[in-house]
C-alpha cells in the first residue's frame, strides 16, 4: 500500500516513515508543509495519507483541509488524520466529507504501534476509526435521540465500533462471545433504523447516527 | 459605563411646552431655595449630628429636583442628561451619608441650586411673562427658545460632568481593570505553574525513574522486570502527553487558534451533555485577547448551565453590531442564577472589564437564564472557513 505522509516535525516523521515501512506499507511522499502536501496527494499513485492536522505555514488545521478537499476531488480515498488533540467539530467535519475510509486519532496512539497500523489498515480497507476521547465525549451526552433506545451494553458496543475495532477485539474487550456482539450489533442496526445491506456499510451508517451527522 | 440607555431621539419641545417648562422651573425655585437653605444647615449640623437625618432627607430631595431638571434641559437641547450618582453605599445612615459627600455630583447638585433659585430663575420668569403679558406676544415667539435653551444649557453645565470629570473618572476605571487584569495574570501563572508542576513535570519524574530501573533491570539481566518496567514507561509518557494538553486547552485552545470564536465555541457546544445550538454572523475575527476572554466566559456560562441549570436545551448567539462583539448565552432551566454567588463569574467579570467589556445576566426564577457578554471592539477582516463543516 502506497501512503502519502504529512508531518511537520523531522523526528516523528522518521518515525511514522520507519513504523509504517516496517509494517509493509510504502511512503511514496512524506512532505513537512501543507503546499507539498496537496501537490502529493495529487499523485495518481497514492492510494492513502496519513496526515497531521497542524501544518506549517499556518500552523492551523491545514491538514484537516487538505483531507477534506481531497476527499472531495478522489471520493473515498482513505484518509488517517493525527493530531495533538482531538475536536468533535474536525471529527464531524472528515466524517461528512464522505462515508467510511476516515481515521481520527491522537498523535500518542502511535505508540500502542500494533493497534496504530492496523487503525490505518482499517481506513484503508473503508472503515472508520475514532479516537476513544472523541467517543467518550459523545458517551456522555446519552440523552438524545435515536441513542437513547439503546441499552447501555449496545451504547459500549456502538462506541467500540466508532473506535474502528473488529467483532473480535470489542468481544475481547468486554469478556464476551463473537455470537454476544454480533446480537448487539444487529440490535443496534435495527434500533437505529439502518436498512439491511453490507454489513460494513451499516456499521459506518451506524457510527455516523452515534456522531449525529 | 455599565448601563447605556439608547433611547430614539425625541422631538423638540413647541414653544408652548417650553414655557411650560419654564413654568414648571418657577415652581421649583422654591424648593430648590428651601432645600439649598436646609442642605447648608443640615451640612453643618451634621457636625454635631443632628443634622445627620435631616440630611438624610434633603439629599435624595435635592437630587429628585435636579433630575426634573436633568430631564427637561435634555429634552430642550435634544441630548438625554445622564444622572450619574455613584450608587449609594450600602450601611447605617453616616456610612450613605460619606458615600454622597464623596461624589462629587452632590456638590455639583448643591452649587446648581443657587443657580436655580437666582439666574435660572430670572430666566424662566422671563420666559413665561414674555408670554403672559400679551403685549409681548411677538418676542415670546422668537425668544422663548433661545432663553430656554440657554437655561437648560445652564442646568445642563451644573448637572453633568466636565471634560476634565470624565476624563478622571475614566482614569480611576482603567486604573481599577489594569489592577485586576494583572492579579488576573498572575493568579494564571500560578495556576499554570502548579498544574505542570503536579502533572506533567511529576510524571516526567516517574517516567525517568522508570526507565533508570529498566535499564538497571536488564543489567540483571531480568527482562520480565524491563519489560514491565518500560510498559510502565510508555503508560507514564502518555498521561503526561495528557496533562499537557490539557494544560495547552486552559492556556489557548488550539481550536480558538484555528477556527476563530465561532468555531471554538460550536466546539464547546458539542462537548456539552445537552444540545446547545450556536448562531454566529461575525463577519471577521476580534483582536486575539478579547476573543480568549470571550471564548473563556463562554466556556463559563456553559459549565454553569451544565453544572447548575438543569436545563434541556441551551444557545449560543454571537453578533457584533456598532462596534460591539456580543455573545448571548442562554438557556431553559430554573433560572435564579446570581452572578455573584461564585467566582467563576466575577473572573469573567474582571477579564472583560479589562476590554471594558461588561457581563449582564438576567435570571428570574423558573427561567430562562440568559448571560450576555459584551465587549467594544473592531473586527479584522473576514477569514474563510471549510464550506463542508456543519454548524
Amino acid at each position: 500500500m502506497r501512503l502519502v505522509l504529512a508531518e511537520d516535525h523531522a523526528l516523528l516523521r522518521a518515525g511514522l516513515i520507519q513504523l509504517l515501512e516496517s509494517t509493509g506499507f510504502t511512503i511514496l511522499h512524506a512532505v513537512d508543509n501543507a503546499p507539498a502536501l496537496s501537490a502529493a496527494l495529487l499523485d495518481p499513485a497514492a492510494e492513502a495519507a496519513v496526515l497531521d492536522v497542524r501544518l506549517p505555514p499556518t500552523q492551523t488545521d491545514e491538514g484537516l483541509r487538505a483531507a477534506i478537499a481531497v476527499r472531495e476531488a478522489r471520493p473515498g480515498f482513505p484518509v488517517m488524520v493525527l493530531s495533538q488533540y482531538v475536536e468533535q467539530l474536525y471529527a464531524r467535519e472528515l466524517l461528512a466529507s464522505g462515508a467510511g475510509a476516515v481515521g481520527y486519532l491522537l498523535k500518542d496512539r502511535v505508540a500502542d504501534v500494533a493497534e496504530f497500523v492496523d487503525g490505518v489498515r482499517r481506513v484503508a480497507a473503508g472503515g472508520t476509526v475514532l479516537d476513544p476521547e472523541v467517543v467518550a465525549t459523545v458517551m456522555a451526552r446519552q440523552r438524545e435521540e435515536p441513542l437513547e433506545r439503546l441499552t447501555p451494553r449496545e451504547r459500549e458496543v456502538l462506541g467500540l465500533m466508532a473506535e474502528g475495532r473488529s467483532n473480535a477485539a470489542i468481544a475481547g474487550h468486554l469478556h464476551v462471545t463473537d455470537k454476544a456482539v454480533a446480537k448487539h450489533i444487529n440490535s443496534i442496526f435495527t434500533k437505529l433504523d439502518l436498512p439491511i445491506g453490507e454489513d460494513d456499510h451499516r456499521r459506518v451508517r451506524a457510527v455516523l447516527t452515534y456522531l449525529r451527522v | 459605563m455599565s448601563t447605556t440607555t439608547t433611547a430614539a431621539p425625541l422631538p423638540p419641545p413647541g414653544r408652548v411646552r417650553m414655557t411650560m417648562y419654564a413654568l414648571a422651573q418657577l415652581g421649583l425655585a422654591v424648593p430648590a431655595l428651601v432645600l439649598f437653605i436646609l442642605d447648608v444647615v443640615g451640612g453643618a449640623l451634621a457636625l454635631i449630628v443632628i443634622g445627620v437625618p435631616l440630611l438624610l432627607a434633603t439629599i435624595p430631595a435635592t437630587r429628585w429636583v435636579a433630575n426634573c431638571h436633568r430631564a427637561m434641559a435634555g429634552r430642550v437641547l435634544g441630548t438625554p442628561i445622564p444622572q450619574q450618582y455613584r450608587p449609594t453605599r450600602p450601611g447605617g445612615p453616616v456610612a450613605r451619608l460619606a458615600g454622597w459627600a464623596a461624589d462629587p455630583m452632590t456638590w455639583r447638585d448643591a452649587a446648581w441650586l443657587v443657580a436655580a433659585c437666582t439666574v435660572g430663575f430670572a430666566l424662566a420668569l422671563v420666559a413665561v411673562l414674555l408670554l403672559v403679558l400679551v403685549v409681548t406676544g411677538a418676542l415670546w415667539w422668537f425668544g422663548i427658545e433661545p432663553i430656554m435653551r440657554a437655561r437648560s444649557a445652564m442646568d445642563r453645565w451644573f448637572l453633568s460632568y466636565g471634560h476634565t470629570e470624565k476624563l478622571e473618572q475614566r482614569v480611576q476605571v482603567l486604573t481599577e481593570t489594569r489592577a485586576e487584569a494583572v492579579d488576573h495574570s498572575a493568579a494564571e501563572l500560578r495556576r499554570l505553574e502548579r498544574d505542570l508542576h503536579d502533572g506533567a513535570q511529576a510524571r516526567l519524574v516517574a517516567l525517568s525513574m522508570s526507565l533508570g530501573m529498566a535499564e538497571a533491570a536488564f543489567d540483571s539481566e531480568d527482562p520480565e522486570q524491563a519489560l514491565r518496567l518500560v510498559q510502565d514507561a510508555r503508560s507514564t509518557t502518555t498521561a503526561a502527553i495528557g496533562d499537557l494538553r490539557s494544560v495547552v486547552r486552559g492556556i489557548h485552545p488550539p481550536v480558538l487558534a484555528d477556527r476563530g470564536l465561532g468555531g471554538a465555541v460550536t466546539a464547546l457546544a458539542m462537548d456539552m451533555a445537552l444540545p446547545v445550538t450556536v448562531e454566529s454572523t461575525l463577519p471577521g475575527r476580534p483582536p486575539a485577547p478579547v476573543e480568549s476572554a470571550l471564548y473563556f466566559g463562554i466556556a463559563e456560562c456553559l459549565a454553569n448551565i451544565g453544572k447548575h441549570s438543569g436545563a434541556g436545551n441551551g444557545w449560543i448567539r454571537l453578533s457584533h453590531e456598532d462596534g460591539v462583539l456580543r455573545a448571548v448565552v442562554g438557556d431553559d432551566g430554573r433560572g435564579g442564577a446570581d452572578p455573584g454567588g461564585g467566582t467563576g463569574m466575577l473572573g469573567v467579570m474582571r477579564r472583560l472589564a479589562a476590554f471594558d467589556g461588561t457581563l449582564s445576566v438576567a435570571s428570574p426564577g423558573g427561567g430562562p437564564t440568559i448571560v450576555t457578554l459584551e465587549v467594544p471592539c473592531v473586527l479584522s477582516s473576514p477569514r474563510t472557513t471549510p464550506s463542508s463543516g456543519p454548524a
